[in-house]
């Protein structure tokens, strides 16, 4: 019997930490004890997305989507669904956003989905990314093909020049305007590289790429490499994304056994290889000059620009270096045509972008919307909002290097240049949520920390000032800050950002600015009336026992510190001296008599 | 691989696999396929229909299977949908029923009359 149905397992680094493998195992299993293998397929295919709910299964041809599916759940889908038709309701998603009761099966119907458009994600979660075939029918290579039988490398250019992509990566420098600076230089060799040294806490749209999907961004390096006139390509990755290395690396070998890799492709004379450098993961080596560094063999950092990599880059020879999402779109635009790609989105920002949703959000996953679509469509409709009820207070766009939006900046249509405008910035995609019981200061404290374990220690600005800032940060969250800091912190952030060499010390500052701006009466609450609004700064609260109390000395009994005294049904008092703050008190209180202030 | 033929036809190839997985807004055929269902046969009935529809290119129709649809006596028992939603069932739709569905209905647009469940139904 021809096959009738397909099991897709998730399997995405996500889904992976959560057993997808075994999942996928004991569907392969249960569907043989079936005798259903002749006609039903398992198929493990990259990121869905929906992270939040993993791991997924999808089943087609009815869309079925199941959510938080365990090894355990696998038997009922396959006696029920499988053999006999009927959907498993007990792992069906429900939508997050609306309604718990209200189901929702069909994969089409979710509104976590209704509001992207998948373009740089096209394949991922619909192919098998060790099977090239799939990849082929869903159009990879026919751009490729185009390009070098229809294309000069001049049209090639000039057709990425007016969709008007821009790089996805963080700097948003136009794609086709890169790659026309590259191929006017004449050199003997030119190098295409693939920046997939992501490095933002909580993004992954590349590795999810990578993993899902890796023949659009092998297929894109061969068509760059054609336009600037290069023959050979490196993807820089980092070696703690071993799936997507292992999927990378998988598809290359097959792009080369069919001939899409190396000589005379498709005939035309034209050749193209691909290799993979591993990086050790340094944040800064995501910077184009400091990666080419890395891959040559140095020390990861960057230098002084010009000469850009466009003129002297890898080993001196012209360079363009562009980010995973970036190249996913390629092939894309070449086969629908720079018309259309420049249709979606907004004046100066084409195209869509993906971003990795995170924080305090319901549906925390990978999102690919249009530009301009608004903060408050990505949040609420896609994300389905904060979880619990609790109220929105700011979202950090764009990592480290990015700021904190506010609640009044919901309805801003996101792009490149809005976001600067306020102060923060695209970066690669990272949009993390926070709400009320997150502290503004404390989270400008997190990410500082993160530059100033990143900093590569070439410039002293960035070396020193963000040291600086941190203490700084640390001494206001401690209580012992003065109004006196807030000014130094703020001429200390433009001096950093003014004289870093590289974009790491330039934006590192952005979380302190924008945490500034936003939510100044914060730093003013610790510094002045030494406390946390949101209780979040440990030295800033006092625990405080009230008249809720019955005095049965659990507190007391739970407390490591001895801070706590009292008689046996009488009142219990805390001593703030002693106290370290722990909460066990809070925790084991049957009356909740104790108060954090 | 040297040609853009080639990369066609592994495309082709590679495309009908993967057609599954896309949506679709044609007919939708849904074989009951609860316990009574496949011991009336529906199994086989699936198959064909997969086959048939495969055979035909017909790319936009989605056969499926569902649970027990309450007409245990007269099963195999198949729905089909069309786009707006209109439900067509059939009841003791056997193998050699199959091409006949497929090519009147499926293909033709015409509802097999006397295989329909009110039909059968009034003749028991």
């Amino acid at each position: 019997m021809l096959v009738r149905a397909q099991v897709l397992v998730c399997g995405g680094t996500g889904c992976l930490s959560s057993k997808s493998d075994k999942i996928k195992e004991a569907f392969v299993e249960n569907i043989k004890a079936l005798g259903l293998d002749n006609e039903i397929q398992v198929i493990q295919t990259g990121c869905f997305g929906l992270c939040e709910r993993g791991p997924i299964v999808i089943v087609y041809p009815d869309q079925t989507f199941y959510s938080h599916v365990s090894v355990d759940d696998v038997p009922k889908i396959c006696s029920e669904h499988l053999l006999k038709g009927r959907i498993y309701e007990p792992k069906a998603y429900k939508e997050a956003t609306e309604d718990e009761l209200a189901k929702i099966k069909s994969f089409g119907e979710v509104g976590f989905y209704n509001k992207q458009l998948r373009i740089a994600l096209r394949n991922c979660g619909m192919i098998n990314p060790f099977d090239i075939n799939e990849a082929i029918g869903r159009n990879a290579y026919q751009a490729l093909g185009k390009c070098l039988t229809e294309y000069t490398p001049e049209q090639v250019i000039d057709i990425m020049k007016k969709s008007g992509l821009r790089g996805r990566g963080g700097g948003g420098f136009p794609t086709g305007l890169k790659w026309e600076l590259c191929a006017k230089n004449q050199a003997d060799q030119k190098y295409v590289i693939c920046n997939a040294d992501e490095g933002d806490p909580g993004a992954f749209m590349d590795r999810s790429v990578l993993e899902g999907d890796p023949h659009s961004v092998i297929e894109a390096m061969a068509i760059a490499g054609y336009a600037i006139g290069a023959s050979m390509g490196y993807v820089y990755i980092r070696a703690e994304y071993p799936v997507a290395v292992e999927r990378l690396r998988f598809a290359i070998n097959q792009a080369r056994e069919y001939g899409l890799l190396g000589e005379d492709i498709f005939g035309s004379g034209f050749n193209f290889d691909i290799d993979v450098r591993l990086g050790a993961g340094a944040f800064v080596c995501g910077e184009e000059t400091a990666l080419i560094a890395s891959i040559e063999g140095e020390r990861g950092m960057p230098r002084n620009k010009p000469p850009f990599p466009a003129q002297k880059g890898l080993w001196g020879k012209p360079t363009i270096i562009n980010n995973v999402e970036t190249l996913a779109n390629v092939p894309v635009i070449i086969l629908n045509g720079w018309e259309w790609f420049s249709s979606i989105g907004t004046e100066k920002s084409k195209g869509t972008k993906v971003f990795a949703l995170g924080g305090k959000i319901k549906n925390t996953g990978l999102v690919e919307i249009p530009m301009g679509t608004t903060l408050r469509e990505v949040i609420y409709d896609i994300g389905g909002g904060c979880p619990n009820g609790k109220a929105f207070k700011a979202v950090q766009t764009g990592g480290p290097s990015g700021g904190c939006l506010t609640a009044k900046h919901l309805d801003t249509p996101i792009d490149y240049d809005n976001l600067v405008a306020l102060g923060s910035m695209m970066g690669s995609g990272g949009m993390i949520v926070m709400d009320e019981n997150n502290c503004m200061v404390d989270v400008a404290r997190f990410f500082l920390d993160f530059t100033v374990d990143e900093s590569c220690g070439k410039c002293t600005p960035c070396r020193e000032g963000t040291k600086r800032m941190l203490e700084i940060l640390k001494k206001i969250t401690e209580g012992k800050g003065t109004l006196e800091d807030l000014d130094k912190l703020e001429s200390l952030a433009h001096m950093i950002k003014d004289s870093s060499l590289c974009g790491l010390g330039q934006s590192a500052p952005n979380p302190v600015l924008s945490t500034l701006a936003n939510f100044k009466d914060e730093y003013i609450a610790h510094v002045v009336d030494k406390k946390c609004p949101a209780g979040v700064c440990k030295a800033l609260l006092t625990f405080v026992v009230t008249d809720a109390c019955i005095g049965c000395g659990k507190c007391k009994r739970n407390c490591p510190a001895d801070a706590i005294s009292g008689e046996i049904k009488g009142k219990h008092h805390i001593d703030p001296a002693k106290c370290i703050k722990c909460g066990s008190c809070v925790k084991g209180c049957p009356k909740g008599a104790i108060v954090v202030e | 691989m040297k040609s853009l033929a080639e990369l066609k036809k592994i495309r082709e190839e590679a495309a009908n696999r993967i057609n599954l997985r896309t949506a679709k807004n044609g007919y939708r055929v849904a074989v009951g396929m609860a316990t009574c269902g496949i011991t009336a046969g529906a199994r086989p009935v699936l198959a064909k229909f997969v086959e048939m529809v495969s055979e035909k290119g017909l790319d936009n129709v989605t056969v499926t299977q569902v649970g027990c649809l309450g007409e245990c006596a007269l099963e195999p028992v198949v729905e089909v949908f069309d786009a707006d939603g209109n439900r067509t069932t059939y009841a003791e739709v056997h193998v050699d029923d199959v091409a006949t569905i497929v090519e009147q209905h499926l293909i033709g647009g015409k509802v097999v009359t006397d295989k329909t469940l009110e039909v059968i139904k009034k003749a028991k």
